[in-house]
């Protein structure tokens, strides 16, 4: 079949080689040891405890949740006591509030797990209802409610269901591992998820540099009518949403819109996973498949972690650094886009993906100089903006400009910083004026609806 | 234990680096150098050297008072001196490319801002600086193969179209190729040219864009208009500066277009006004006129010619 794919882009080197024949390993947290689990692990409303201090907590037991429908619930991965509740780090730098569960190694679970549904002959509300009580989240790094993107308006027609199995950040192999060993699970989840939408077509998208999960998934998919897999040119950014969107279907998702205005619905290969589990086997996200790689590790590869634990329990339990290289840099996903963190004492999230360490001679940026204008950013930009241009208006702080330039549609992807020879900070200064200008734009939404509450109020008074 | 490096994404970045491209620039117009050197003789290699070396001590000077980082290991400084002699002819006094370097070095290019800022190509600025303030030395034209100052003073086959003296046989047409007439000393050999020009399209240090549109708009007018009744378009490509000017002086990047509608009107002006000014101008020659000209109008022709974002709301027509 044809591979597919988007225009522009660029083509880093994949360093997949690294952990891509490594099978999936389950690593259990030690006995005693600490887990986190922050209440914002997704878009939306952060979660509120439900246990205090002192209490036993058992797998599987819903510890937090909030009553908002843009959210989702958080469960415990592990039995034990609530020792503390408190901010802790995440990936990407903030502080979250966080319950702490002090591992009694038993893993006792919770009354009621396991409880397996038939989703054939379940309502698409009780199908909803299960997912949203698993607590699935895109796994692939945004973290939006599994629930809430499988249920959009009404008056959107699905007509594609695309698995987001290109995987196209640099380093990684979870999405590569879960294809080839658990690929029957991926195509049962998406079997469920096209009872949801009976007239959508399911289609896998995977990159050409895994030619071994293509022919996995074709495999797991024969005999299946609406369901395909669908082979992709390598080039990064290829599992952006849109971008994908656009290999397959040929349609652009509008600046400001979600997929489903483009009739589409995205998935990421492990949140796919993540409903079938809580439908054919009634276990919430309580695991997640994490690349350790980099140079900086002793045996890169893939684990199967239990949320919560840190990144430095990964890193123990998998035979730590090398002594002799050890890593300067470590990040929390791919080196296009993952955030950096300044420490392993990191609670591992359910969009935690990677962890890359890189050494020093990896972790190497050269210096900035002056922009020539080769214009390679343009060449490059997936998003056909002018990076050049909107780092200037960064640099001078001319807001305006930026927004009218199209400054806000950046996706950040950072192609343009990878390609630029004069090796500027075009996504950084550009990520950072995005911030300022959304949210002058946000306080600007809330003046505005503020005074017309006021003016509101006020013509009530005069009455 | 936390002394782990934060950054800003991404954290990988691509090999090519300016000086990387630079040097490509400089592979590419070995050929054209050599061959100049090889049917102009000693002098022209001369020239170049002189012409390289004062570029990059005028940067390195200039830096040093003014404080600046020192950047002449990027190449910059000496792809314009390399330029610079190029277009100059073998005849040149040798104290020319000196003072050719220090008003491309220091006025078009550093006054202006440095590397990336200069809003017209610096060799060019150069030529046409020395071409007004010492014209018969500029246009003093020697045969190929007569080494030196003993060289037989002549015209070169644009001046010949144009006075109408010049009846281009086969013979000409090949030692137009092969870079065998007068001319400056690295415009004339035309093969070499479009070898280099080829080797940075592939390299992917330029587009093909300007280039191609360049020298296919010159072929179509002049093909369309012809001269003195005689219309010989092919002939006309490979004489004077067209090659050199198309692939590696319209493609400067600091005053070229960077978005791709923006090149592909930049290669038609330039070609425009390189047949208009070679047909109906008082020059024979004017691919560094045409090109300079358009430098000017880039940044107008960048605003105008932005690509359309992916996704972009469709415009509502009123």
């Amino acid at each position: 079949m044809q591979a597919l794919t988007f225009k522009r882009g660029v083509h880093p080197p994949d360093g997949k080689a690294l952990s891509a024949e490594q099978p999936i390993k389950v690593i259990l947290p030690k006995e005693n040891s600490e887990l986190f689990f922050p209440m914002s692990q997704h878009i939306g409303a952060p979660c509120e405890p439900l246990v205090a201090v002192g209490d036993y907590v058992k797998v599987g037991q819903k510890i937090a949740e909030s009553p908002a429908f843009m959210s989702s619930p958080i469960f415990s991965s592990i039995s034990g006591e609530v020792v503390d509740i408190r901010p802790m780090l995440v990936p990407g730098g903030a502080t979250v509030k966080a319950i702490v569960v002090k591992n009694d190694g038993k893993m006792v679970e919770v009354e009621g797990l396991n409880q397996v549904h038939d989703y054939t002959t379940m309502t698409n509300e009780e199908i909803l209802a299960c997912i949203k009580e698993a607590g699935v989240v895109g796994l692939g790094g945004a973290g939006f409610p599994t629930h809430v993107k499988l249920a959009p308006p009404k008056d959107q027609v699905i007509d594609y269901i695309l698995i987001n199995a290109a995987e196209c950040e640099p380093y990684l192999t979870t999405d590569y591992r879960i294809m080839l060993e658990e690929s029957d699970k991926v195509v049962r989840g998406l079997q469920v998820m096209l009872k949801l939408h009976p007239n959508a077509k399911g289609v896998i998208g995977i990159e050409m540099n895994k030619p071994k999960a293509i022919e996995a998934m074709t495999k797991a998919c024969e005999g299946i009518p609406n369901i395909t897999v669908q082979p992709l040119v390598t080039k990064f950014p290829q599992g952006s949403e849109k971008h994908l969107i656009y290999a397959i279907t040929k349609r652009e998702v509008k600046s400001g819109q979600l997929p489903s205005s483009a009739g589409c619905i995205v998935d990421n290969v492990d949140t796919v996973v993540a409903i079938e589990r809580a439908l054919f086997r009634g276990r919430p996200l309580m695991r997640r498949i994490v690349t350790l790689t980099g140079g900086g590790v002793k045996n890169p590869g893939n684990y199967k972690i239990r949320l919560g634990m840190t990144f430095r329990d990964i890193v123990e339990l998998a035979g730590g650094f090398k002594e002799d290289n050890p890593p300067v840099k470590l990040i929390a996903g791919g080196p296009m886009m993952g955030p950096t963190m300044f420490t392993l004492d990191v609670a591992t999230v359910k969009t935690s993906s990677a962890l890359l360490c890189l050494t020093e001679e990896e972790a190497y940026i050269p210096p900035e100089s002056n922009c020539i204008r080769c214009g390679k950013c343009v060449d490059h930009c997936p998003m056909a903006l002018m990076p050049f241009m909107l780092n200037q208006f960064a640099l001078r702080g001319e807001g305006d400009n930026f927004v009218k330039h199209h400054g806000l549609d950046c996706i950040e992807c950072g192609s343009c910083s990878y390609e630029c020879p004069a090796k500027r900070q075009l996504a950084q200064s550009i990520r950072a004026t995005k911030k300022i200008e959304a949210g002058k734009k946000a306080a600007a939404a809330a003046k505005a609806r503020a005074e017309a509450e006021a003016a509101k109020k006020a013509a009530e008074a005069n009455k | 234990m936390s002394n782990f490096v934060v950054s800003a994404t991404p954290h990988v970045r691509s090999k090519e680096s300016i000086q990387s491209i630079m040097r490509d620039v400089l592979i590419a117009l070995a050929p054209a150098t050599v061959a100049g050197i090889y049917f102009f003789g000693i002098r022209a290699l001369l020239l170049v050297v002189i012409s390289i070396a004062s570029a990059v001590v005028f940067e390195y000077l200039y830096q040093k008072m003014m404080k600046k980082r020192i950047t002449i290991s990027d190449l910059s400084a000496a792809v314009t001196g390399l330029l610079l002699a190029m277009n100059m002819p073998v005849a040149a006094p040798l104290w020319m490319p000196i003072v050719g370097s220090a008003f491309a070095i220091i006025i078009a290019k550093q006054l202006f801002g440095g590397l990336g800022q200069n809003f017209i190509n610096p060799a060019l600025a150069a030529r046409a600086f020395l071409l007004a303030s010492y014209p018969t030395a500029m246009t003093s034209w020697t045969t190929p193969g007569n080494f030196g100052v003993d060289a037989v003073a002549t015209a070169t086959p644009l001046a010949g179209l144009k006075g109408g003296f010049l009846t281009p046989t086969s013979a000409d047409m090949v030692n137009a190729l092969t870079g065998n007439v007068p001319g400056c000393i690295g415009e004339t050999c035309a093969i070499a040219l479009i070898l280099g020009g080829i080797y940075l399209i592939m390299k992917h240090v330029i587009s093909w864009r300007i280039p191609v549109i360049y020298i296919a708009t010159v072929f179509i007018l002049t093909a369309l208009i012809g001269r003195n009744g005689v219309r010989l378009p092919l002939y006309e490509l490979f004489i004077g500066g067209l090659m050199l000017g198309a692939f590696f002086m319209a493609t400067d990047y600091a005053s070229s277009p960077v978005t791709p509608k923006g090149q592909i009107i930049m290669g038609l002006g330039c070609g425009l006004l390189t047949t208009l000014i070679r047909i109906y101008g008082g020059y024979p020659e004017g691919v560094s006129y045409s090109i300079l000209i358009m430098n000017l109008c880039v940044p107008l022709i960048d605003r105008y010619t932005q690509p359309k974002i992916f996704g972009a709301p469709e415009v509502k027509k009123a």
